[in-house]
């Protein structure tokens, strides 16, 4: 206990940084998800194939790759640097690839959302005369959004989880890297390790409980 | 197809709009890949010389395969492993008594939640002060992906067992048999049905998980491939981030394959009375690759 008393403004100050990493990454993830969505939805093939290909890819390459790739390839090989900062650097580098990763993810939720609505409410907004914008607007999302939120909530907490991967993209500022730092001097604590677990399920619960209860009080019944 | 829900037979005006949109998709899109594609060749990495590498013989003897087949025994032994833990737990949150419904929930719930990586390190951490020194990095994974995908399992044990409609053990208990019996002949048999896409999906997010055995230096496949590899050949970074990337999505989406095609086959299939259940994560039943992103 005494470890984790001596240890935990470091923790906190590293859990800091997964709190604002999975807040850029969800925000910038959600952005990127809709955009795909409106993609995969589209009535356009090359769009449709496009965001297909991007999804399936993303989805199935290991996160620790993604970020790895997105510090060593992306940001040291191929130049794309955000600060000249190290540190500022990773960390928008590993929110990026986090959101990247997210992305498909997030798409997936919301088409999975669109295919919940019944056929027949689309064909009912096509027999009143709206066009297609507007069955899309009116009818179709507002009920697909409904459907979406738990799976979204998931994905979101998975989302929370995954910061800890940063490490692999060379940003060692984050709650695992600290902890990992902590053990190289004390050794494996258990006390440091469940206040860490401790703090993230306190971020995810609540999530994990609003957007559940948020889910049944939105549910369409049908 | 999603679509079909959202757009009727197009009209010759639609028809016109619908080509222009997708010629200007194309620019868009054309212009996104040229812009990849120029960014690469600024920096020289279209160069043969740090392709030279993947087609030697040697270069997928010593790195590729080699790191491929540590990938592959990790994801077995930690599959077989967290398909007897989901099981076990999955089994045990079903019980009628409270004292083991309830411990087994617990563990079921507290591994779900915390993230994986934290868990990999601590059990890395932790062995050599139980066991004494040694290498650990292997068990770390596999026990680490065990813990996690096998309460992930539980939870689709649990759903798979629920999904057997409730006629189904009153009529077992009707004609006299015994809890286990129902359990046994009645409910699993039916439940495995229902359960096989969702268990092959979180499979593939085992796989995927593997390698997060890279931070802790376990000869995985994105160790071997990403790390040694550029390491021997100066330069080939990125062509190695290409051609590990390519080796995982064809891994996974076989996978995936193999989940859909189950998927469709248990939902023809009259054996069982069970629905195939969603895969953790996934919205109604149109999902079946989605489950939850894993590392």
């Amino acid at each position: 206990m005494d470890e984790l008393i001596k240890y935990a403004p470091a923790l906190a100050e590293g859990f800091l940084e997964n709190v604002k990493l999975s807040l850029v990454a969800g925000v910038v993830s959600l952005l990127l998800g809709t955009i795909l969505v409106s993609m995969r939805v589209s009535p356009t093939p090359v769009l449709r194939a496009a965001g297909t290909v991007y999804v399936n890819v993303v989805r199935n390459t290991p996160l620790t790759l993604v970020l790895a790739f997105s510090a060593l390839g992306l940001s040291d090989t191929l130049g794309l640097v955000f600060s000249d900062v190290p540190r500022t650097n990773s960390f928008w580098i590993v929110a990026l690839g986090l959101a990247v990763y997210t992305s498909a993810f997030v798409c997936e939720a919301l088409r999975a959302g669109i295919n919940t609505v019944p056929l027949g409410q689309a064909e009912a907004a096509r027999a009143i005369g709206l066009t297609f914008f507007q069955s899309l607007t009116l009818i179709i999302l507002p009920q697909a959004f409904r459907a979406v939120v738990a799976p979204l909530g998931s994905v979101m907490i998975a989302m929370i989880k995954n910061t800890t991967v940063a490490t692999a993209g060379g940003f060692l500022a984050d709650a695992a890297a600290v902890m990992k730092e902590t053990f190289d001097t004390t050794g494996a604590s258990i006390p440091i390790f469940l206040g860490i677990v401790v703090a993230f399920m306190a971020l995810t619960l609540p999530i994990g409980y609003y957007t559940g209860w948020l889910a049944r009080r939105l549910a369409v019944v049908r | 197809m999603s679509t079909s829900v959202l757009f009727d037979a197009p009209g010759p005006r639609t028809r016109v709009r619908n080509h222009l949109l997708t010629l200007v998709s194309i620019v868009v899109v054309g212009a996104a890949v040229y812009g990849v594609y120029r960014g690469f060749d600024a920096k020289g990495q279209f160069e043969g010389k740090i392709w030279q590498p993947f087609l030697e013989a040697e270069t997928w003897e010593f790195f590729i395969i080699p790191g491929l087949i540590g990938t592959l025994k990790a994801a077995a032994v930690a599959a077989v492993l967290a398909l007897a833990f989901g099981a076990i737990f999955g089994l045990a949150r079903l019980s009628d008594h409270a004292w083991i419904r309830v411990p087994a929930g617990l563990v079921v719930e507290v591994f779900r939640a915390v993230p994986l990586l934290l868990l990999i390190f601590f059990i890395f951490y932790l062995a050599p002060t139980l066991f004494g020194g040694g290498d650990y990095a292997f068990a770390a994974v596999v026990l680490g992906l065990t813990l996690y995908n096998g309460s992930v399992l539980a939870e689709v044990v649990r759903a798979g067992v629920n999904a057997v409609p409730k006629g189904q053990s009153e009529a077992a208990y009707a004609i006299g048999m015994r809890k286990n019996q129902v359990l046994r002949l009645v409910l699993l048999p039916q439940a495995v049905t229902a359960m096989m896409p969702a268990i092959v999906s979180q499979l593939v997010v085992l796989l995927k998980d593997t390698a997060l055995g890279y931070i802790i230096a376990y000869v995985d496949l994105l160790n071997t491939g990403f790390k040694i590899l550029p390491a021997a050949f100066f330069g080939s970074l990125i062509p190695a981030a290409i051609v590990i990337g390519i080796i995982y999505v064809t891994l996974n989406l076989a996978l995936s394959y193999l989940a859909t095609r189950l998927e469709r086959r248990s939902r023809r299939s009259r054996k069982s009375a069970a629905t195939p259940i969603a895969p953790p994560g996934a919205v109604g039943l149109d999902q079946t690759a989605g489950g939850v992103p894993g590392g």
